[in-house]
This record gives structure tokens, C-alpha cells and sequence, in this order.
């Protein structure tokens, strides 16, 4: 295992090159950024730059808005369950808050809700706490260093970040949200990485690309994992009120006469029954998309990340936003095969390890915002040609991770980096001393559900927060933004879907009517017949099974 | 560029039942190969949400292996059976009234005095935590040591499932965790200081005349606003300090 002979040949070259890289680092040398229009034409290499991926919405509410054929597909297909064989006004639970989705941030509307006194039930197509939160590697940021960081240099960072396109009231709320997030956090226990013995508890904080301040906050490679188990044991703590129901997606959600939300159908995975959920406020918290594979990229989402909330809202009526911009974060691992896909945190960057082409040499900022960064590899491997080639015969560029234990003393990858560290060690790499090979790899949903910042959206009863909104983060979302966006939105829609279901709730009768009518829609606009949506789960089986499958109900 | 190389093939048992895959596969991977569709046993895929702790074995040895199946590479005659997830009773309670103390876990994990030594734990981590020594950290008190020890614990539960003594390490490393971050970490004095201004409302007009700026203003203030190096220690301080 490791490195093939061929590789570690090309290996001795970012070798040669790196104590000169050193030195200039050291030095405080960075390789030059691009400026703004530098920025905008080295985006033409870009994947949403292509016309081709693209088509206009035919239905729905934001009919004519172009986006990527992925999930157009899924908005124009066909219902995954049929109104008239589901009895919508016999409940199979009641509850005042259901929140659809058990990641960061349904589980933080889920906690809110409840210090709201609202009963809670989470609705999860896979484990609670199997979500993107956990994956999320770098950090999460937020303006805590009174005397150099303000939520005005955040609020700068962010809007420059999404092409200045975001909507500023909700980036105003996630910046000066932000430091009362990492506070709730410290105050639950979770062990955000502070600066050792010091008796003042100061945070570590860390660059990330595109900020002036250093704000990453972290906790070791493994922030969304300590913030996501954090939220699910305070949340297990509280089972009482907060019921989780895992294994049962929702796949579509339920209006009342006055043409509020309230309630959704669940499905349950395993024993393929539907269940009825009445609930006087409905949080939309199902996540990102990245598992549908926009233009055949390799992705770092997990499982379950199919869109299913984009899908349903549509339906009941929620325009979409900023779906046209997807990201594609900088640094997946190309080698081995096995981890293909899999993310490098941007934090490798952020401690100054340089991104490298075949010959050793820097071609691009290390820290340059994210849409840059990827583009700017896409370039270096198929436009410049100099890109290295693996034996899966992809294509990739190096990033130099044994600068960082040069650059901050012996050891410091391994300490920092130990998630990471005991994967590629596992595949015989050491990356305290080796490279890695990386290729840019389908991250993030910069767009979604149309929203405000009381994370209302145009249905009355039904919230949005997390991944699955769009807005906050324009065209282009910065690192340790993530995290940050589902703690802030995830409590604000919880405490709002509390505030709703207490004083503005109404009763009134339940159906799928919008389903009835989008489906008229679909039909007159002759689209989608041959799909289902939302789809749950990818389907990796084999095509040599597929063939040889008897599709029959037995 | 080297010529795609085939890939050799292995066979694997899933579940008993003989099955043809590429070498290259992870055991997830493999048994979607194979024509299996997961539900249960599938999380992110990235070796952290601890979703498809596996056990198996290689032909001819004895030893039940461990693994996390997004992680693991098949290898000819790997015998493989996955034990979907089940949870271990976790127990309730209220943070602000459990002290950080061995005492304060031992009420709510009454077990824990139970651990034998039998290390069985430690070889059934996938992600290869030492975790008889977090346990025997807990037991001597040093709360802060079970926390360090047991930070890249992704709960697959693993460890529990083969407890002979019936603990549930991995909840009480969770609650140690947080009983450190909570009890025995000083609190941030410069996130304190930052959350009372917010609350004081001290930024609201510097952010009032952010949102009035039309996207040229917006875009002079970004170009020209002073980017903390990277070198510099954390003591660093920007020129101009209108808007801190």
C-alpha cells in the first residue's frame, strides 16, 4: 500500500521545491492573490460556468430559474407517494414542533424548541446525527477576538465570499449571531481547542479561505463531529420531549385549509409503511444535495444527502434560490481509490500548506476563497496540463502537508490533524511526510429554500434552516461557515417554530392538495413522468446485478 | 499516463454467501458491488459517524477483526457480517448538576467498577482508541485524560457490543467530554467580553452602515480591508480600528 513507485517519483519534485516554498512562507511571502477581476475570470473554469449543465425550472414556484439538471430532475418528477391512498386527517403522532431532519441544525431548532416549551418530534431518514454536520472538518467562525475581529469584518468576508450577491439581513444574523453560538457551545462542554494552560480560556483560531481575521474556531479535524455529538447528547438527555424517529424520511408535507404547514407524511425505510405527523410547526432541516452527483463529481456528503427537503417545499410552494451555484470544495483525496471523494479539511491550507502541480510548483493562493481555489486546480490539471496522474487514471494536484510540521514544529500535523492522520496512515501514507494527492469533489449547496431570518419561508408554520436554505452565503460559501449557518439558523427557526406553534398556530383540515396541483402542473408541462422524487438514498448497486434483477413484489 | 491496470479480483463471504469484487473496494463499497442496497450500516462514508462498525474474519485465523466498513479494503477470503447499529442505554441527565468527578459518572454508569482489564475494548476500536486506559482514566479520577484519550471516539459502539463487564464506554467518554469542556476548561474571557457587547448591541451601527453600502461601496471596503498575516502570532493587532 501507498504510494506507487510513479508517484513517489513525482513526489521528490514538490520535495525539491519545498524548502524554497519555506522560506518565502516564512518570510510572510504568499503567493500573489488574485484580485476581484482576476477572481471572475479564473471562475470561467469552474463547473456552474458551463451552460451545458444547466436548464430553466419548468413548474413550480420559481418556474423559468435555471439550475443544474440534477436537481431540476428531481423538482419536475413525479410524487413518491399518491395523495388519494394517503388519509391525512388521521394522525399517526402529534406533536407541536416536528423538525424534518437530525442534523446540526434540526437538532438545534429540536433544543430551542424545547427550552420553548414545545414537544418535539425529529423525523430522520438515516441516524440521528448522520449528516453533514458530522463531517465538517475545519471549523466554524465567528468574530470572538475583542481588539482585531469585529462581526463587521465577518459580515465583509462573507458578502465578498458569495460574489456580494447574499442577502444581508441574513448575513447580518449570522455574524452577530455568531459569537452567542460558540458561546452555548463552550456552555454544553464541547471542547472547542483552546490555547493550553491558559488560564483566561482563550480560543484557538485558525484562517480559512477568504477571511481577514483569523475566526476558524476548531475543535482538533473533527469540529462538526464534537459540535454534532454534543447536540445529540444534550438532545438524548431531553428524550422526554424531544422524540426522534430515525429510518423515516419525510417525503412529503402537509398544508391545511388556511394553506399553512402542518405536518408531514414519513416513511418508514425499512418496513415501507407511511406514517401521518400532525404538528403545529413544521422546521425544514433535511440538508444538502451533494449525493446527487452534479455533473458526475465526486462527492464528500454523506449518505443521505439528496435533496429531499428542496423537493417537498417546492412542492407546497417554497420558491428556491442560489441552487445554480454549487460548491466544490478545493481538496478531496484522488488516491488511493478508496478515499476518493473523501475531504481534506481547507485547515490544511489554513496552516500554510501550499497547493502544488506536478513539477512542484505553485499555481494558485492557498487561502484563496473556494470557488477560486477549485477552479484554479480544474485549470492547473486540464487546461494547463499539468496535473498529476494517478493509477485510476484521474487527475490531480498535490497539497504539500509536510510544510505544516515544518512551518509549526514536529509532531503538530499529527496532533492537529488526527482524523486524517490515522485514515492515510491506514492506506500507508504519512502525511506529516508525504503529500497529498487532491481534486476538487461536489461539497456544498450554497442555494435552497427562499427564506428570512426569523427563518420563515413563504408557507406559514413551515421554517427552514441549515444546507437545505439559501441565501445566506450567495454564490459562494466560506469555510467554517457551515457549521456556523446550521447552530445560528437551527436555533432561530427552533425557537421560532415554537414561538408559532404557541400563539399563531391555527387549526384547520388537512390534505395534499399542492401535490394534487403540482402534479397537474408537471403533467400539462409533460416533464418528469419517468422519475420519483424525493429519491431517499443513491443507488450504487452494480450495473452487472441491476441487469439481472427480477423486479417483482413477492 | 500509466495504463489503467485491471483490478484484481477477491472473493469475500457476505453473510455466508460467496461473492466476486475488485481488490480495490472498501467493504462498503463491496457489498453495493454486490448488489446490496444499504439502510441501516451507511453514514457519511468518511469514517467519522461511526454508522457501519463491521466485524470479520480472514480465512484460517481465528480472530474476530474490527473495522469501520467506509474504511477497510476487502482481502481475499474476508469473511464479513455486519451488526447493524444498536444503541447502549444512555443515561439522562442535567449537565449543570453533574460534577466532574469519577463519583458523578459512577451514579450514572454504575458499571463502570465493573471493567475487569480484559482489554477487549481497546482491540475492538476501529479507530484505534485506547480505551481500557480512558476507562482506567475515569476510574483514577482524571477526568481530563479519558477526555484527550477518547476524542476520536465516532460512537460505533464497537466497543460495548464485545464488553464482557457490560460498559458503555462510549457514552461515558462522551459525558466526560463534556463534563471537561464545561467544568474543568477555563471559559473564554475574550468570548465573554465579545457575546456582552453583542448584547449591548455596541455593533449595530457599524452594521447598519455595512448593509446600507451598494455593492461598489461593498466591494471597495473588501478589497481594502487589512488581512491579519499568517504568520503572526495571535497577539496581532489590525492599523485601523473604526469598526472593532
Amino acid at each position: 500500500m501507498g504510494y506507487t513507485r510513479e508517484l513517489l517519483e513525482l513526489i521528490k519534485k514538490v520535495e525539491a521545491t519545498r524548502p524554497e516554498r519555506i522560506a518565502r512562507a516564512k518570510a510572510g511571502q504568499d503567493f500573489p492573490p488574485l484580485s476581484l477581476d482576476g477572481r471572475q475570470e479564473r471562475l470561467h473554469y469552474h463547473p456552474d460556468y458551463k451552460d451545458e449543465g444547466r436548464r430553466e425550472l419548468t413548474i413550480g414556484p420559481s418556474k423559468g430559474y435555471a439550475l443544474c439538471h440534477e436537481i431540476a430532475d428531481l423538482l419536475e418528477a413525479r410524487p413518491f407517494i399518491d395523495p388519494d391512498q394517503i388519509d391525512v386527517t388521521h394522525a399517526d403522532y402529534e406533536t407541536d414542533v416536528l423538525v424534518l431532519g437530525g442534523g446540526g441544525a434540526g437538532t438545534s431548532a429540536a433544543l430551542l424548541a424545547n427550552e420553548q416549551g414545545a414537544r418535539v418530534i425529529v423525523a430522520t431518514k438515516l441516524r440521528h446525527g448522520d449528516a453533514n454536520t458530522m463531517m465538517a472538518e475545519g471549523g466554524i467562525q465567528a468574530a470572538t477576538k475583542v481588539g482585531k475581529d469585529s462581526p463587521y469584518y465577518h459580515y465583509l468576508d462573507v458578502i465578498g465570499g458569495g460574489h456580494f450577491k447574499n442577502v444581508p439581513e441574513l448575513v447580518r444574523t449570522l455574524v452577530t449571531e455568531a459569537p452567542l453560538v460558540i458561546e452555548w457551545l463552550e456552555g454544553m462542554g464541547c471542547l472547542l481547542s483552546k490555547t493550553p494552560d491558559d488560564e483566561s480560556g482563550s480560543l484557538r483560531v485558525a484562517h480559512g479561505g477568504g477571511t481577514c481575521r483569523k475566526r476558524m474556531h476548531f475543535a482538533a479535524d473533527i469540529t462538526g463531529a464534537e459540535i454534532m455529538r454534543t447536540l445529540r447528547d444534550e438532545a438524548r438527555n431531553r428524550a422526554e420531549a424531544i422524540e426522534v424517529l430515525e429510518f423515516n424520511p419525510a417525503v412529503e408535507l402537509i398544508l391545511n385549509e388556511h394553506g399553512h404547514c402542518c405536518g408531514a407524511v414519513l416513511f418508514n425505510l425499512e418496513t415501507r409503511q407511511t406514517y401521518v405527523v400532525r404538528a403545529k410547526a413544521v422546521v425544514m432541516a433535511t440538508g444538502g444535495s451533494g449525493r446527487l452527483h452534479v455533473q458526475g463529481f465526486m462527492t464528500t456528503n454523506h449518505y443521505g444527502a439528496t435533496a429531499d427537503g428542496i423537493v417537498m417545499a417546492y412542492r407546497a410552494g417554497v420558491p428556491v434560490c442560489f441552487l445554480h451555484a454549487v460548491q466544490y470544495h478545493p481538496t478531496g483525496a484522488v488516491f488511493p481509490e478508496q478515499a476518493e471523494g473523501l475531504l481534506i479539511t481547507e485547515k490544511v491550507r489554513g496552516f500554510g500548506a501550499n497547493v502544488v502541480n506536478v513539477d512542484g510548483e505553485q499555481f494558485v493562493f492557498e487561502r484563496e476563497p473556494r470557488d477560486v481555489e477549485a477552479a484554479s486546480i480544474i485549470r492547473e490539471c486540464l487546461e494547463v496540463g499539468k496535473g498529476v496522474p494517478t493509477p485510476t487514471g484521474k487527475v490531480g494536484v498535490w497539497l504539500d502537508s509536510p510544510m505544516i510540521d515544518t512551518l509549526h514544529g514536529p509532531g503538530f500535523v499529527e496532533r492537529e490533524f488526527p482524523g486524517k492522520f490515522i485514515l492515510f496512515k491506514r492506506y500507508g501514507i504519512d502525511i506529516s511526510k508525504q503529500p497529498m494527492l487532491i481534486y476538487p469533489t461536489l461539497h456544498y449547496q450554497n442555494g435552497g429554500l427562499v427564506y428570512n431570518s426569523n427563518c420563515e419561508t413563504t408557507v406559514p408554520g413551515l421554517f427552514s434552516a441549515g444546507e437545505v436554505s439559501g441565501g445566506v452565503h450567495g454564490e459562494n460559501r466560506l469555510m467554517g461557515n457551515s457549521l456556523l449557518d446550521v447552530t445560528v439558523f437551527g436555533r432561530i427557526a427552533g425557537r421560532e417554530a415554537a414561538q408559532y406553534a404557541k400563539w399563531k398556530f391555527q387549526e384547520g383540515r388537512p390534505h395534499l392538495d399542492h401535490v394534487r396541483d403540482y402534479e397537474k402542473q408537471r403533467r400539462r408541462a409533460n416533464v418528469g413522468e419517468e422519475r420519483i422524487s424525493p429519491i431517499l438514498l443513491p443507488d450504487y448497486v452494480s450495473q452487472q446485478v441491476k441487469d439481472k434483477r427480477l423486479e417483482v413484489v413477492w | 499516463m500509466k495504463e489503467n491496470t485491471p483490478p484484481e479480483v477477491v472473493r469475500i463471504y457476505i453473510m455466508g454467501k460467496q461473492y466476486l469484487v475488485p481488490d480495490s473496494l472498501t467493504i462498503q463499497k463491496a457489498f453495493e458491488y454486490a448488489g446490496y442496497k444499504w439502510i441501516r450500516g451507511c453514514g457519511c462514508r468518511g469514517g467519522i459517524c461511526g454508522a457501519c462498525g463491521t466485524v470479520f474474519r480472514y480465512p484460517g485465523s481465528y480472530r474476530i477483526e474490527v473495522g469501520l466498513a467506509c474504511q477497510t479494503v476487502v482481502a481475499d477470503g474476508m469473511i464479513i457480517a455486519q451488526i447493524p447499529f444498536f444503541p447502549a442505554p444512555k443515561a439522562s441527565y442535567d449537565l449543570d448538576n453533574v460534577a466532574a468527578t469519577t463519583q458523578a459518572i459512577q451514579a450514572l454508569y454504575p458499571e463502570l467498577y465493573k471493567c475487569m482489564g480484559c482489554n477487549t475494548c481497546t482491540k475492538s476500536c476501529p479507530m484505534e482508541i485506547p480505551v481500557m486506559e480512558y476507562i482506567s482514566a475515569l476510574i483514577r479520577g482524571d477526568l481530563r485524560e479519558a477526555a484527550r484519550l477518547s476524542f476520536d471516539c465516532v460512537m460505533c459502539g464497537l466497543c460495548t457490543a464485545r464488553c464482557p463487564a457490560e460498559l458503555k464506554q462510549y457514552h461515558m467518554a462522551e459525558l466526560a467530554r463534556r463534563l471537561v469542556g464545561a467544568k474543568l476548561t477555563p471559559r473564554a474571557y475574550h468570548l465573554a467580553e465579545q457575546t456582552k457587547r453583542l448584547r449591548d448591541g455596541y455593533y449595530e451601527m457599524m452594521l447598519d452602515e455595512a448593509m446600507a453600502l451598494d455593492e461598489a461601496g461593498l466591494r471597495k471596503r473588501y478589497v481594502e480591508r487589512e488581512v491579519e498575516p499568517q504568520e503572526d502570532a495571535d497577539d496581532w493587532t489590525p492599523g485601523d480600528k473604526t469598526y472593532l
